[in-house]
């Protein structure tokens, strides 16, 4: 066995990243799979803080790197699940301080013994994100339905091309349905139009995320939050399940099919 | 042990070379070199290069009678012996490989022609934020031209596709250029000095083709005319 190693990614910042990477780790982790989490935002760690680890870290990505411990004395252990670890950034260093070859080689000696490694990108399009991206099997972009984000997606893409990744897939992130039925922010379908890759997720907007970032529970824990069910949808579409995406499916509903077309032969009237 | 087969994929078929040798000699060590390799060669089209080979109607017929034994439809004959060409005409096989093969060991000559501004630069993908094309020519793009992205041409712009990001055709002063696209709602079009913004789409998209008229920006159907 060796694990499938995925970049969490999306040029801007801001869209979810960090809370995307320990979602998803956590979801997985959950249904039995041996999960690492690794924070390559040097100089701007967050992960540990979402995912509540902070008070254990001792060694960091970059005391491995340069020596200074052992691989296994920087992974901290989750609190409430056996087989998810999270591999912390360093605060007081800058990106240069890791080259793409070391996220190799640390992706390398991870795999054996895990299914999941899930690398937190930077925001930006520099070292930071070339260095995340060097060991990804799967690259996974994560945007947020406006145009701002979606633009920084694209971009991200055609990076990710260029490295002949193979393509990216899309999380989209705080979707508010509301704003969507009343046609007030862009669809799925308008971000799709775009950046044409496979939509793995949408996640609505949902307040126990940054409840629960702030708590350092990630919410894929939570039974009763939508933003979790999605996480936990999206894991299960990584392990290969064929789950329609229900999110997609209440916008592109009859009713709102129906609306839109009346709309759209009003103005052509 | 057989004699090894020299053969290339072509169009939908196969272009083998058949060994030089006496006839006698290499007609059934072609045959056997086939047989040994019947699962490959079942329902195949074949094609066979000859080179100077020269072979009379009659034994070109039976060879096509032993291929179709095996499955095998002999489709054209290439060579440069006339007595060849000639048995293949009469038995109705193609006298060249397959058009929809451009054989790769020929070389393209470069353009030949005396129209000035015929270089073109085709890009058979979407061109994303952050991509950028320069080129003194023409530019052809099959794909979208997404937000964000550039195309900056010396002659005309084409693209079958969406354009969304920034286009200038004609960027060396060419006021004649023109953009063309099955979606034209770029950011920004340029042509030669001239800089517009697209106005506001009404309905659905359509085929444009934007040019220069007395400095000013027209866009009109692109159709053919």
């Amino acid at each position: 066995m060796s694990a499938t190693v995925v970049t969490v990614t999306s040029g801007k910042g801001g869209v979810g990243k960090t809370t995307a990477t320990a979602n998803l780790g956590t979801a997985l982790a959950e249904i039995g799979q041996r999960v690492v989490c690794i924070d390559a935002d040097i100089g701007l760690r967050n992960l540990d803080v979402v995912m509540g680890l902070e008070n254990r870290i001792v060694y960091d990505l970059v005391d491995v790197i340069e020596g200074r411990c052992k691989l296994r004395q920087a992974m901290i252990k989750d609190k409430r699940l056996s087989d998810l670890y999270m591999i912390p950034a360093a605060q007081t260093r800058d990106k240069t301080a890791v080259s793409p070859e070391d996220m190799v080689r640390i992706a390398d000696d991870l795999r054996p013994k895990h299914d999941w490694v899930l690398i937190d990108s930077p925001a930006g399009i520099e070292r930071g994100f070339r260095n995340a991206l060097a060991p990804a099997d799967i690259v996974l972009i994560v945007t947020n339905p406006e145009v701002s984000a979606v633009r920084d997606a694209d971009r991200i893409i055609g990076m990710t091309e260029a490295e002949e990744k193979d393509e990216p897939k899309l999380i989209l992130n705080r979707v508010k349905p509301e704003m969507v039925r009343r046609g007030e922010m862009l669809r799925a379908e308008d971000v799709l139009d775009i950046l044409a890759i496979e939509l793995i997720g949408v996640v609505p907007e949902d307040e126990s995320v940054l409840k629960a970032s702030n708590q350092g529970v990630p919410v894929a824990l939570n039974g009763r939050s939508k933003a979790g069910r999605a996480y936990r949808a999206i894991a299960l579409r990584l392990m290969g399940d064929e789950l329609p995406i229900e999110e997609l499916e209440a916008e592109g509903g009859l009713f709102n099919r129906l609306t839109r077309m009346v709309k759209a032969g009003g103005q052509a009237a | 042990m057989s004699i090894p087969l020299t053969m290339k994929g072509i169009g939908d078929g196969l272009l083998v070379t058949v060994p030089e040798g006496t006839w006698s000699v290499v007609r059934p060590s072609l045959l056997q070199a086939i047989d040994e390799r019947s699962n490959f060669f079942r329902g195949a089209y074949v094609a066979l290069q000859m080179a100077d080979r020269s072979l009379s109607a009659a034994e070109l017929s039976r060879l096509r009678d032993e291929l179709g034994e095996r499955e095998i439809a002999l489709t054209a004959i290439l060579t440069t012996s006339e007595q060849t060409r000639v048995a293949g005409a009469d038995l109705g096989l193609a006298l060249e490989a397959p058009r929809s093969s451009l054989d790769q060991d020929s070389e393209l000559d470069p353009i030949e022609s005396d129209l000035e501004g015929d270089e073109a630069v085709l890009l058979h993908r979407t061109l994303r934020s952050g991509h950028t094309i320069r080129h003194p020519g023409h530019v052809i793009v099959i794909g979208d031209i997404n937000p964000g992205a550039q195309v900056v041409a010396g002659g005309n712009v084409v693209v079958w596709g969406r354009v969304r990001g920034v286009v200038h055709a004609g960027a060396a002063g060419n006021t004649e250029a023109v953009v063309c696209a099955l979606d034209l709602a770029p950011t920004q079009l340029r042509i030669a000095a001239q800089i517009s913004i697209s106005p506001e789409r009404k309905g659905k998209p359509r085929p444009e083709m934007a040019m220069l008229k007395d400095g000013q920006f027209v866009a009109e159907s692109w159709k053919h005319n």
